[in-house]
């Protein structure tokens, strides 16, 4: 790694821990914190657009690469949320899970072949990071474990109707309207990143 | 109509229809819902935005692949970057006229049916993204989710260029190009109004 591609990687590491505006957040469903928690996911948006990101970027590549991403990433955000439930730290690193979907969006745009495990290391840090801030927010707004439970759970089955859709939109028109679905994800990333980095934000 | 294209469509719909309401409406802090309307009208509120977008998807049709999804992949994106300027409060001289102008040289590009290379069609389309992207990314409205506000506005614009690329269609059939070329025109009278609007 050049001394050029290490004072990158660092200033994104920086940029991306910076604490940010919870745009996270819980929705009283009144059915308990199972349900709160299944609600959870659907309405944050970094959250969604990032299972979306990662099962169509997996189930384009493939079975194989959808099986094992998805595996990797259902166990990467369990144990990312246990450890964030227990550590329960007060912050939203909004930078970093915009990152996150902004890269995979334009991973799926640019539509390269790659390797399973290049796919699948993506789903462990993706699991990892939004496991560990859904945790948290489970223990500090506490929905606790039953509401993490209920995230993993709409998670994990999110996570699998997208990835077996795009394993069959893989050929022909339909992998087009992925790859524009990419496009308007990085899009995304890219305003919200000014937004998060707005003078007086 | 193949079965296989029939439930892919009806796939690709059902899940679109199933994860847009979500974004939006169900959420209890103020800001999102606000946000996601205000920046999905955004780009249909004003004509001269529209006829750019759908002007792309014009073009596109007439390109062919790959320039037909090429085009709009390009666009949001470095629309994005505009918006990302304008949302920084980082100014951008001309704003008004590089809109209208974009209006004026896509409708030039749909009418005299011009077929420049991909990067060449790529960089004109990108070009104009950012002061289309400037607008939208200084037009937030106060206390409206930032994120929100961009998911709506970009779904807007997708949804113009695949306006555009329908109607595009009509180039495959009889007297299809002479009428893809006049609505062409239609956007290059319009791109010129707003032009003399925004200069004078």
């Amino acid at each position: 790694m050049t001394n050029r591609t290490r004072t990158l990687t660092a200033a994104v590491l920086g940029a991306g821990a910076i604490p940010g505006i919870a745009d996270a957040h819980l929705v009283n469903t009144g059915f308990g914190p199972f349900y709160d928690g299944i609600s959870h996911l659907f309405v944050t948006a970094p959250d969604i657009l990032v299972v979306v990101a990662l099962g169509l970027l997996a189930g384009l590549r493939g079975p194989t690469t959808g099986r094992t991403t998805l595996a990797v990433v259902i166990v990467a955000w369990t144990v990312g949320g246990l450890t964030g439930l227990a550590l329960a730290p007060p912050v939203v690193w909004a930078a970093a899970t915009t990152v996150t979907f902004l890269a995979l969006g334009a991973a799926l745009a640019v539509d390269r072949e790659v390797p399973t495990g290049v796919v699948a290391a993506l789903g462990l840090g993706v699991g990892l990071l939004h496991g560990f801030l859904n945790g948290a927010e489970a223990a500090t707004s506490g929905i606790g474990l039953v509401g993490l439970a209920g995230s993993l759970s709409a998670l994990a089955v999110m996570a699998t109707l997208i990835t077996a859709l795009a394993v069959t939109w893989a050929q022909g028109w339909t992998r087009i309207v992925v790859r524009v679905a990419g496009s308007w994800i990085t899009a995304i990333g890219i305003l919200m990143l000014g937004w998060l980095f707005r003078p007086g934000a | 109509m193949t079965n296989r294209f029939r439930y892919s469509a009806f796939a690709a719909t059902a899940t679109l229809a199933l994860l847009w309401p979500l974004f939006a409406w169900a959420h209890e802090e103020t800001g999102q819902a606000a946000g996601f309307v205000s920046g999905l009208t955004h780009p249909i509120s004003g004509l001269d935005h529209v006829l750019a977008m759908v002007a792309v998807g014009f073009w596109g049709a007439q390109l062919g692949a790959p320039a037909l999804w090429a085009l709009p992949v390009a666009f949001p994106v470095v629309m994005a970057l505009g918006g990302m300027l304008g949302l920084m409060g980082i100014p951008l001289p001309g704003v008004e006229i590089g809109i209208a102008l974009s209006a004026v040289a896509l409708g030039a590009m749909v009418v005299g049916e011009a077929k420049p290379g991909l990067p060449i069609a790529a960089a004109l389309v990108a070009f104009f993204a950012i002061f289309h992207g400037h607008a939208h990314g200084t037009e937030l409205p106060d206390g409206a989710s930032g994120l929100y506000y961009s998911i709506g506005f970009v779904i807007a614009t997708g949804l113009l260029h695949a306006a555009g690329i329908a109607f595009g269609m009509v180039h495959e059939r009889p007297n299809g190009p002479v009428i893809l070329r006049a609505a062409g025109g239609l956007v290059l009278v319009g791109g010129l109004y707003f032009l003399w609007r925004a200069i004078g």
